[in-house]
């Protein structure tokens, strides 16, 4: 029995941010379009409006993470509100405390919004299905799941830089069997009218019948970049650089590592993204990185605007 | 206690029995079909009018989570559970805690269960000690303390090696070996079937392979030992059809599937329902559909229910880090009915899937209505649908995917040894 979208409440309307997956393109696009109202806030002198003044977001992170719980913490601020970071990696949970417990306890000091961040896939459904229905989750990255905050600073990225999605070629590359990021992209990239969404990797780094969620999969980089307009890289994991998935990162950087001979091969005008922490020489050359067609550092600074669009929404501010 | 069943429609799928008959009980056993005996006098009338009369049911599958594991469930409350739902002798695998690997602890459940006075029990003895795959136990003596048969629950040994051997040791003495084929280094920390649902989900899979790898496996090992093999839970259609093939060149090897196998799939996990967390994992669409077909034409044996109560903290985790297992003891006779009903099948065929099928498995004289046979007896309303709640499952685990639903086939009477043990 299949239950309606966890995500929405009975009127269509956005409740909880857990994945990129069934949500209708209206709701992607308003939160982009909210997001572009934020942009110019972050870039002001007073980075701070108060539209979510008095409301408690608590950042519940249960793996550890320097950049997105830091980009979360600063869009909360900037919307005013009041921001308790949880590291809870080393916290209750070692002590035996179960997810649930530490969210009803956390709850109860009166929380208005959950960001999450768990190892496992569906920790953020989990949450959401048990918590006061005043309380709003985000999720921050679930397993191999969902990081559907991250996709969504990636679609405003190609948004400002390529315009039109319907008339897109992309291409995700990578290990997206156990990328949350590349779920994420796809369902997003697919709801928004991409017409083709391709995937790069060696077979242990593709889940099964990845083809059904609509993308076109390729092993072959010299094919798979071929008239591409987008290139999103993803990390690859140390424990997966060797080992049954792969024999070694060289050998990976040599055949599906983006250095600017491979680029070369998409569009002129094709933009590089990457949603970090790289592996400079395992999946991206540094003269890619850090050259003119890269726009890694401004997907950070969008991820902030994005990140208060998605709270402020859910906030009904 | 003399009883007199009246007006039931009898049926009794191994003696070939579908008709309006009498059955008389004296003394435990079935002293008359049809016509009462003379100078009968019964205690009891219990007037089956418009209900089924059948053998008690046979689960080759229930968990009663002892000795060990009592906050999961107890003896008490499970044996309960089974006769609420009809089931009148069950085989308990041997993952206990201990697991049943020494004659002592067999003794001791029987005991307990005996004095319990409800359904029969039947321990599976574990194939090797602490169902570790290292060392043989004493098949010899766990059969005299009463187990019937001998299994490895949790998937297929590592050592191939061991597993020969307690399969040669276990033919020397005419046991047969239980097995769940599925291969643990291909399983892996997988928890979903290898498909686009684990993919959407991002859960780590079981690819099918882990089956059939096993199957292989263990059909080669059968040709080296002679030894008969049950497989235990059958989860995919490649596995299904490697079983038909064996069968078909005369392997003694026979097969089960559980209700949850039967008729649900990996869409129903949906948004990470942990009542779906099963192992082995539910499969695709076309696995069911195969396994649907595959108990219709023989090829499956039985139905078990896999009755695995866990307690409801244990299910509020993670998908993946959530405890495998569903309850399910109440529901074999309900699924088994759907699943008859769904393939337009006589009541017979689909009764004798959870009577005399898996009881000639098992190897008991049980599930059929023969004179002078114990009065195990189910009685039920075929056309009466029940609505899954947890105050109506008497089992003490409340997790099952069916939860909500509205299932046909409520039990009125359950008898074990001419003994009325449930009555609704």
């Amino acid at each position: 029995m299949i239950n309606r979208n966890p995500q929405l409440d009975e009127n269509g309307v956005l409740q909880h941010l857990l994945t990129t997956e069934g949500l209708p393109a209206s709701i992607l696009l308003n939160i982009l379009d909210t997001a572009e109202s934020f942009v110019g806030v972050t870039e002001r002198d007073v980075k701070k409006i108060p539209l979510l003044r008095g409301k408690s977001i608590f950042n519940l992170f249960f793996e550890p993470s320097t950049r997105t719980r830091t980009t979360f913490e600063i869009a909360a601020k900037r919307l005013s509100a009041d921001v308790i970071n949880l590291n809870i990696a080393v916290s209750a949970q070692s002590k035996g405390e179960t997810l649930l417990d530490t969210v009803n306890n956390l709850s109860a000091m009166n929380a208005d919004m959950f960001v999450v961040r768990h190892a496992q896939s569906g920790a953020a459904h989990l949450i959401a299905k048990h918590v006061r229905s005043d309380i709003h989750v985000i999720n921050a990255g679930d397993g191999s799941h969902a990081h559907p905050t991250q996709a969504l600073l990636d679609m405003f990225t190609i948004r400002r830089y390529k315009q039109d999605f319907r008339k897109l070629r992309v291409a995700i590359i990578g290990d997206i069997l156990h990328s949350r990021v590349a779920r994420s992209q796809i369902h997003a990239l697919t709801t928004l009218g991409v017409p083709e969404v391709r995937v790069i990797a060696p077979k242990t780094l593709l889940p099964r019948m990845v083809e059904r969620l609509g993308v076109h999969v390729y092993h072959d980089m010299v094919k798979g970049l071929k008239d591409i307009d987008v290139l999103m890289m993803l990390r690859l994991q140390n424990e997966r650089m060797k080992g049954a998935n792969l024999p070694s990162a060289e050998e990976y950087f040599k055949y599906y590592g983006l250095t600017p001979e491979k680029l070369s091969l998409a569009r002129r005008d094709a933009i590089v993204m990457h949603p970090g922490p790289m592996n400079r020489g395992v999946e991206i050359d540094s003269a890619v990185a850090d050259g003119g067609q890269s726009v890694i550092l401004p997907q950070v600074t969008f991820g902030i605007a994005v990140r208060m669009a998605v709270m402020s929404i859910l906030a009904g501010a | 206690m003399k009883i007199h069943i009246k007006n039931g429609r009898l049926i009794d799928p191994k003696n070939g029995v579908d008709e309006i008959q009498d059955l008389f009980i004296s003394k435990g056993k079935i002293l008359s079909i049809g016509t009462a005996p003379h100078e009968f006098q019964a205690n009891r009338v219990i007037n089956a009018q418009s209900l089924i009369v059948c053998p008690g049911l046979v689960d080759l599958s229930v968990r009663l989570r002892e000795p060990g594991l009592e906050y999961k469930a107890t003896l008490e409350s499970e044996m309960r559970a089974a006769v609420a739902g009809g089931v009148t002798s069950i085989a308990c695998p041997p993952d206990t805690d201990p697991p049943l690997d020494e004659p002592g602890l067999v003794e001791m459940l029987k005991h307990r269960a005996k004095n319990l006075n409800q359904a029969h029990v039947y321990p599976i003895g574990a194939l090797t000690q602490g169902l570790k795959g290292e060392r043989l136990t004493e098949m010899a003596e766990l059969n005299d303390a009463g187990c019937v048969v001998f299994g490895q629950p949790d998937g297929l040994l590592s050592n191939l090696r061991v597993l020969m051997q307690a399969m040669r040791y276990a033919s020397t003495f005419g046991f047969s070996v239980w097995l769940r084929p599925q291969d643990m280094t291909l399983t892996s920390d997988g928890v979903a079937h290898d498909g686009e649902v684990a993919t959407r989900l991002g859960l780590p899979t079981i690819p099918v392979c882990a089956e059939t790898v096993a199957i292989s496996n263990i059909i080669l090992l059968m040709r080296e030992t002679g030894v008969r093999v049950h497989l235990c839970r059958i989860a995919s259609a490649e596995g299904l059809a490697m079983i038909r093939n064996a069968k078909q060149q005369g392997l003694p090897v026979t097969c089960d599937v559980t209700i949850n196998h039967l008729h649900l799939s990996d869409m129903d996990i949906g948004f990470f329902d942990s009542n779906c967390h099963l192992m082995p994992p539910l499969r695709g669409s076309s696995d069911r559909d195969a396994l649907r077909h595959g108990l219709l034409d023989g090829t499956i044996d039985a139905v078990c229910s896999d009755h695995a109560p866990v307690d409801e903290d244990a299910k509020l985790l993670p998908f993946g880090q959530s405890e495998v297992g569903a309850t399910g003891v109440e529901l074999l006779l309900p699924l088994t009915l759907k699943w008859g009903v769904e393939m337009r099948l006589p009541l017979a065929k689909a009764l004798a899937r959870i009577t005399s099928e898996p009881a000639g498995i098992l190897g008991i004289d049980a599930g059929h209505l023969s004179i002078g046979s114990a009065a195990d007896i189910c009685i039920f309303d075929s056309d009466q649908y029940w609505k899954v709640t947890p105050p109506a499952i008497l089992s003490q685990g409340k997790n099952t995917p069916f939860m909500g639903m509205e299932l046909p086939g409520k039990i009125k009477y359950t008898l074990v040894n001419g003994q009325i043990v449930y009555e609704h």
